[in-house]
């Protein structure tokens, strides 16, 4: 009788979560007959769905690069930078807030910073001179999209990375220094080597992060951006593409590909926590 | 140097973080061109949408939160006691709603409970509201599992059932009050940060047609200039309220826990 006492949670998610997801994927893969098929699945490949897919991928990709990149200086300026410690707290728990500050009210806030009225914008016009439109930025665009999702990429970049930063042992770069190593060399020949799978690793969840948000690029730029999520959010409301079961093809690519994203850094961060404990 | 490059990075950064919330706030209170009004805030507060879907989503993450510590920590308890090799399938299974994304899982539940499907949810508003609740569980389970399971990690679990069997107690007094108590920080700062992801949510209510807060931000943010701004302003000091409560809870715990 030991099992009774997880049978709501396995009913719940069964009946909210794997069911829902499963009908999603199963459909994928049917007629509206009911037979199996593939016709589904070879009929993502037409122009719109493609560039759908890739332009997602392509801003789903720079922002979590982006975000990598800056978190990790900023992981790295707080932890070895010799910045006084009373800022790491703050920092934490604001990152905290940001990586959660995701959605509508995301997207309020660049059009009120960097929107054509925005404040940076006008203070850059006014005071220097600068406009940003002519010099080719445009925040209902996908720059202006990987600009916004970094508010909230960076943040979680701070937070995964740092405790990694933290564990890198003192000794590791004495016993370099003691070899004769400079910090060059400490760094891509020890730090980076032990340090490589939690990045690559983060960069995948920070890619599946972006992927999957819906809200902020729909309150950004309405519809005008055909990215895979705003698609399906189209597709949903009133069937777009002309056939229900394309629909659920489309939800199971973006599966497929937020899957692969997370299992390469669920891999990854195997690896690495056997260096970092 | 490594210093100077320190400080440059990590001002730079911050300035990225800074100019987005003060350029929202400056916006919000722009309204009137002879100077900064809260007049964004006034029309706001004064629209009965605003306090009709502010109040609904208030309520499906208050019950998301009822519903979510009364899967999650029973859960959490029995696997930790029992069952500890069905452990990773459980956090496997909580920490899906991370890897799929929600508006993929929202549209299952579209297609699963319509009106001409064999559990109708859909048929009727409070139906809808219903699915709304459990979507926003579902949403919540990877935050408030890890939360729960972190804090029974603390605490004897096997020694406080013993004991309270012992004394004769029955499973919903030792759940309810033993292990509740034991883990409240743990549930509290589930349940905040619950709250936070929730309240804003877009996806799911926008899909089901359910007047909450995620949606009439969004619409409003179509239509209207300052507005909007207030809103996400609204929006983001509860965030920012409901991260403070947790490291203010965490703290509480740090004060009674006993000292080894």
């Amino acid at each position: 009788m030991r099992w009774l006492g997880v049978v709501p949670f396995f009913l719940f998610v069964s009946l909210f979560l794997l069911f829902p997801t499963l009908y999603i994927v199963v459909g994928a893969f049917r007629t509206p007959e009911g037979s199996f098929t593939l016709a589904n699945i070879a009929s993502l490949n037409t122009p719109g769905i493609i560039n759908a897919y890739l332009l997602s991928i392509r801003v789903s990709f720079f922002s979590a690069i982006l975000g990598c990149l800056i978190g990790f200086g900023m992981a790295a300026a707080i932890t070895f930078g010799g910045l006084p410690r009373v800022l790491r707290t703050p920092l934490m728990t604001f990152s905290g807030v940001a990586s959660n500050f995701a959605g509508v009210p995301l997207a309020f806030a660049f059009i009120a910073t960097l929107g054509p009225v925005g404040l940076v914008t006008v203070w850059l016009r006014t005071e220097f001179g600068i406009n940003l439109r002519s010099w080719g930025f445009n925040l209902l665009s996908t720059q202006g999209l990987i600009a916004t999702y970094l508010f909230f990429q960076i943040p979680l970049m701070i937070l995964i990375i740092t405790p990694a930063l933290e564990g890198l042992k003192r000794e590791w770069k004495e016993a370099a220094s003691i070899l004769g190593a400079n910090a060059f060399q400490y760094w891509t020949m020890v730090a980076l080597p032990i340090l490589f799978p939690s990045l690559l690793g983060t960069l995948a969840l920070l890619f599946a992060n972006a992927f999957g948000a819906v809200a902020t690029a729909i309150a950004l730029t309405g519809s005008t951006l055909n990215l895979a999520p705003i698609l399906l959010f189209a597709q949903i409301r009133g069937d777009v593409l002309g056939n229900p079961h394309l629909g659920y093809a489309l939800a199971f690519g973006m599966i497929v590909i937020t899957g692969i994203a997370n299992a390469i850094y669920i891999i990854l961060r195997t690896r690495s926590e056997r260096w970092i404990k | 140097m490594t210093r100077f490059i320190a400080w440059t990075v990590f001002l730079f950064g911050c300035l990225f973080f800074v100019l987005p919330l003060l350029g929202l706030t400056e916006f919000s209170l722009s309204m009137r061109r002879e100077g900064y009004t809260f007049d964004a805030y006034r029309v706001v507060l004064a629209d009965p949408q605003f306090r009709a879907t502010f109040l609904y989503s208030v309520m499906a993450a208050v019950m998301t939160i009822i519903m979510g510590v009364l899967i999650v920590v029973p859960t959490a308890y029995w696997v930790r006691l029992k069952m500890p090799w069905l452990r990773p399938v459980v956090e496997f299974i909580t920490l899906l709603p991370l890897v799929i994304p929600a508006i993929v899982i929202v549209f299952g539940y579209i297609r699963l409970y319509n009106t001409s499907s064999v559990l109708p949810l859909m048929g009727s508003t409070a139906g809808t509201t219903v699915l709304l609740i459990c979507g926003f569980t579902v949403l919540a389970l990877p935050y408030m599992y890890r939360a729960v399971d972190t804090g029974m990690r603390t605490i004897d679990i096997k020694t406080l059932t013993e004991a309270a069997q012992s004394l004769g107690a029955g499973w919903f007094t030792i759940l309810f009050r033993i292990i509740l108590p034991n883990v409240l920080v743990a549930v509290l700062s589930g349940s905040f940060l619950t709250f936070a992801i929730v309240i804003g949510e877009f996806v799911f209510p926008a899909l089901l047609n359910l007047p909450a807060f995620g949606p009439y931000m969004q619409i409003v943010g179509a239509n209207k200039a300052y507005e909007p701004m207030a809103l996400a302003v609204i929006a983001f000091t509860i965030t920012w309220a409901c991260m403070g409560l947790i490291q203010l809870v965490t703290r509480f715990q740090k004060h009674t826990q006993v000292k080894r």
